[in-house]
Formats: structure tokens, sequence, C-alpha cells
């Protein structure tokens, strides 16, 4: 990190030497080799907490939201009390801003990972922000199935367990795919957010070297990284979702 | 083989209470196909339901293959169903499997091997003429031949009895008839039990043994399909063989509940020189039997006989003047 130290002064010169857009462009590109390795690694910190974050998402979202559906009126185990207060939590996770959320579990993050700094400390925050986020798109992907469907299940003998199982996540697979895909976006906009306390990654490269250092040629390029992510993903999800909808 | 009695059930809303199910006794023998018949809401669905307590009634029993389905619960229950194949309107086939997965499901949840799963599917899907068309998938299915995947998968578990809830009502009428005959054909090769419901009379005529008319929760009327025909007053006749709403004091509505060889009508004039006159009426195929009403004027001195000749016939006579 401390080769970096130049930098700005190396860019901010070459910029005053060359004027109008095309110049800015042209240094913005000849300054690119010199920012790539911190570049670099900022985006496989990003990719790094985005993944971790991404799995506990699933892990303990899918889970929740297939009891929100259960736990429904007219569901496999309609249980109203345990449904609202289910409800209840995912919508107070729903409903505080990230950054209000980072600062409010800082404790638990300590607790858990031992400091609140870096990457892996900021999983813990990305997690908590994005599990009822996803929680919520598994259940409406799981609304989406033919009650229909459901019913023959039932009337083939068929046990509760085995029906979330082989029908309603199997049927959902389209819509619970395109949920992931929305989380994970979510996740590499939060993940950007993370790095305003320290969290590592595309988001604290933008805010130490671009806004604290006034090197717009970090800002851009970061911002450039970002989009590349997110489009990343964003296309693997839309093919995978493609694939499993022309069946 | 279905044996249910003084069925009661209520769906309690909001605000209202629905009368689904108001003392129904159903009775349905072995290898018979028994339809119930009735308009949008009359508790059809329901009934239906509760044969295989996909609805537990709110009182009576079911029975079926001699088992009180309505004191099982859990496990027993399920295996219970197993036993009943269902048949559904809009198919409700698993988007996410083949054709075969489809079929493979009910094999699967009673725990079959793989081995065993390939060679029912196999077999089923020749049965229902789908073998080609095990790898599909079913949005790349016609609605005729989704619904012989249902059926195909309904029998996969050998059950005794089928209950189908209106399975033709979202098919055009040809891709219904032949629907109806694999119905059929199902019933006398395999000795399959049928409970179906629909709203078309259609489906009753061409391969129902017994039949049910419902309303509000209620059998109107129910028996044999030939037996009903053959009541004064039937609403199954009614319905069945709708006539012109005219005549005189002279008009009678003459139905035949058989198929007959002997010219009647002919017979009637001559014998007892009287005048016929055909106001309107039908003959069709109803279980197997040529069976007609005809609403006709007949007038002459000896009415009064050539009217119990007709009676003696096993023909049912109707005044339809007043
Ligand atoms: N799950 C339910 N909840 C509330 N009311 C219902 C439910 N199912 C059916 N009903 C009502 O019960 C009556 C009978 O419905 P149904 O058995 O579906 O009739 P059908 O199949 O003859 O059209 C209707 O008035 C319907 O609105
Ligand atoms: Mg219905």
């Amino acid at each position: 990190m401390t080769s970096h130290a130049m930098t700005p002064a190396l860019t901010l010169a070459d910029a005053s030497a060359e004027q109008g857009p095309l110049g800015a462009v042209a240094s913005f590109l000849r300054a690119w080799p010199e920012m790539w390795p911190s570049l670099w690694l900022a985006t496989l910190d990003t990719v790094y907490m985005v993944w971790w974050a991404s799995v506990f998402s699933v892990l303990v979202g899918l889970p929740l939201g297939v009891l929100l559906v259960a736990t429904d009126r007219g569901g496999l185990v309609p249980a109203p009390f345990v449904r609202a207060l289910l409800s209840a939590i995912v919508n107070i996770g729903r409903s505080l801003p990230f950054i209000v959320l980072m600062v409010a579990v800082l404790a638990l993050t300590r607790f858990l990972v031992g400091t609140t700094l870096g990457p892996t400390a900021a999983i813990v925050p990305l997690s908590i922000g994005a599990i009822p986020f996803f929680a919520r798109l598994v259940e409406t992907a799981l609304r989406e199935v033919d009650r229909g469907v459901v019913e023959a299940a039932h009337a083939m003998g068929t046990r509760r367990i085995t029906i979330v199982g082989k029908v309603m996540l199997p049927e959902a697979l389209p819509g619970l795919i395109a949920g992931l895909v929305m989380t994970v976006v979510t996740l590499i906009s939060y993940s950007a957010m993370a790095g305003a306390i320290g969290g590592g990654g595309l988001g604290d490269l933008a805010i130490r070297e671009g806004y604290q250092r006034f090197n717009d040629h970090y800002l851009w390029a970061t911002v450039i990284l970002l989009i590349v992510v997110v489009q990343v993903v964003q296309s693997l999800g839309d093919l995978w979702v493609r694939r499993l909808a022309r069946r | 083989m279905i044996d249910a009695v003084g069925l009661h059930k209520v769906y309690r809303l909001k605000k209202r209470r629905v009368t689904a199910l108001n003392g129904v006794d159903l009775r349905v023998e072995p290898g018979e196909i028994y339809g119930v018949v009735g308009q949008s809401g009359a508790g059809k669905s329901t009934l239906l339901r509760t044969v295989n307590l996909l609805e537990r009634p709110d009182a009576g029993t079911v029975r079926v293959a001699g088992e009180d389905l309505t004191s099982l619960r859990g496990a027993g229950l399920r295996s219970a169903r197993r036993r009943i194949g269902m048949v559904h309107q809009h198919f409700a086939l698993l988007a996410s499997r083949t054709v075969a997965g489809n079929v493979a499901f009910p094999l699967e949840v009673a725990g079959a091997g793989r081995a065993e799963r390939r060679a029912r599917v196999g077999e089923l899907l020749e049965l229902v003429g789908l073998a080609d068309k095990a790898r599909a998938h079913p949005s790349q299915l016609s609605g005729g031949q989704k619904q012989r995947v249902g059926i195909a998968r309904a029998l996969a578990s050998r059950p005794d009895v089928l209950l189908s809830d209106e399975a033709t009502s979202a098919l055009d009428p040809a891709t219904t008839d032949s629907i109806l005959a694999l119905l059929r054909r199902l019933r006398d090769e395999l000795g399959l039990t049928i409970l179906l419901i629909t709203h078309e009379m259609d489906v009753i005529k061409r391969i129902c043994d017994s039949a049910a008319i419902m309303e509000e929760g209620e059998f109107r009327e129910s028996g044999r399909v030939l037996d009903l025909i053959g009541t004064p007053g039937s609403l199954l006749a009614r319905s069945l063989f709708p006539l012109p709403d005219r005549g005189g004091p002279d008009t009678v509505v003459v139905t035949y509940p058989r198929s007959y060889d002997e010219p009647l009508m002919s017979e009637l004039t001559r014998r007892f020189d009287v005048d016929v006159n055909i106001l309107g009426g039908g003959v069709e195929q109803v279980a197997g039997q040529s069976v007609g009403r005809l609403i006709v004027d007949l007038r002459g001195a000896r009415r009064a006989q050539a009217l119990s000749y007709l009676a003696e016939h096993g023909l049912l006579v109707e005044e339809a003047g007043q």
C-alpha cells in the first residue's frame, strides 16, 4: 500500500499538463497501470465480502423465506403468530438504512470477528443486511408457485417437507435465482458503503484515495470496476434464469 | 368402493359462512364411473376434495375401499391417499420436471427405487399414448397431452379409485372426446372406479354409469343414469334432453329409457287410431343405450289406451299440458 503514496502527485501533475476532456481520458489511461495493483486487490476484497455475505444470505434467508410462506394462512404449517413475528423481524431489518445497520451491529461484529475493520468484519453487517432482503424475495418467488401443484402433491400423499424440497423450491427456481442475483447486486453496492467505515474493497479505495486525497482517477476506476462486477453478475444470472425458463 | 355418509362442510369467511356441503351421501360401486354434475359453486370440488380428505368434512364419514379415511391422520392418511389418484382441471403438472419426471413423482414419494420407477413410467406413458414424449417438458405439450400426463401420474401408484375434477373442462371438444374415451378404457382395462365432477351434461351422457345432480351443497337426485332417466320428473332427463316449452292439453312427454327395436309410434297410430304430432325431442347414446325423449301431441278417442300401451312397453309417459 505504501507504494501508492506518490500516485496522487504524479497524476495531478499529468492532468495539469493536458487540457480538455480528451486530455483527462488520456491521463486517466496513463495512470491505470499505476493504479491497477491496488484496484485488483480491492476488487478481490469486494468479491470476497460479497461472496461470503451471499452464502450466508442464502443459508439463512432461504429457510426464513420458506417459513414466511409455510406459516401463512393456508400454508403448509399455518402459524399466524410465528409468521407475524418473523415478518416483523424481517421488516425491521429491511427498514434500517445499511449505513445505520453497519454502525448498529459494530459490537456484534467485534464479538464474532474480533475487529470491526477489514473485509472479513464487513461480512457481518453485509449478511445481516441482505438476509431479510433475500428472505422477502424468496417469499415472493414461492408465492408464485401454482397452488394447484402443491395441492396435487398433497393428494399424492406427499410429506410437507418433501413438498418444500421437491415441489415448491424447484418450481420457484427461476424466481429464486433472479432474487439471488438482485441480492448479490445489492450486496455489491452495500459493500462499497462498507468501505466508508473501513470495510476494505473498492468502496474503501474510492473513499481513501479518491475522496480523501482528491484523486479523481481512483474514483473513476472504482466506478468502472463496480459497474463491470455488477454487469458480470447480472449477465450470468440472466443467462441462468433464461436457461431455466426455456424448460 | 366409495361410501360417504352425511357430509357437511361450511367455510367460515370473515363476514359470512358458505355451506359447501349440506348433508351429502355418496355411494360409488366398484368399477363404476360416477359423475357429479352441477353449476359452478354447487360444491362439487369440495365434495371431491373431501373424498381424499384434502378437505376435512365438518361432519360425516368417508370410506374408500372399506377404510374410514376420516379417522386417519398423518402417515396413515398419506398412504391412503396414494391409493386414490386425482386428475385436475388445470393439470397441476410440475413445470420443473419432464413428462417422465412428473409421472415418476408419486413413485418417488412412495419410495420406489430407480429401476422400478423407470419401468413403471414407461408402462404408464405407453398406456396413455405418450411414450414418445417422456423427455418433453409440460410447456411443450398440448392441453390434451398434459391431461394424459396427469392421468398417467394419477395411476402411477396403482390406485383403486380415480378422482377427476373437471378433467376435460379446459379442453376443446375433440380432445375432450379422446380423454373421456381414455378414462372409459382405463375403467374397462384396469377395473378402476372413477368419480368425476363436471358442469357439462355431455360428460355424464358419454361415460357415466351413475350420476348425481348437485345444487347448493346437496344432491337433488342420484342413481344409475338410465334409472334416473326413467324416473318421472327427472332433472337429469330434462337436462340431457332439453325440450321445447310448448304444448296444449293433449301434449305428452315420452321417454325411452333404453333401446327399442319395435317402431312404437307407428304401432300406436295403427292400433289406437290416434294422431301423433312430434313437437320436438332427441335420441342419444347414453350409458351404451339409445335413449330418447320426445314431446308429442297425441289426439284421438282412444288416447288413454294409447298412453297405457306405451307405459306397458316400459316408456315413461308424462302429461306436459297441465
Ligand atoms: N377454500 C374455500 N374457502 C372459502 N370458500 C370456499 C372455498 N372453497 C370453496 N368455497 C365456496 O364453497 C362453495 C362451493 O365451491 P366448490 O366446491 O368449488 O364448487 P364447484 O366446484 O361446484 O364450483 C362456493 O360458494 C365457493 O365459493
Ligand atoms: Mg369446481
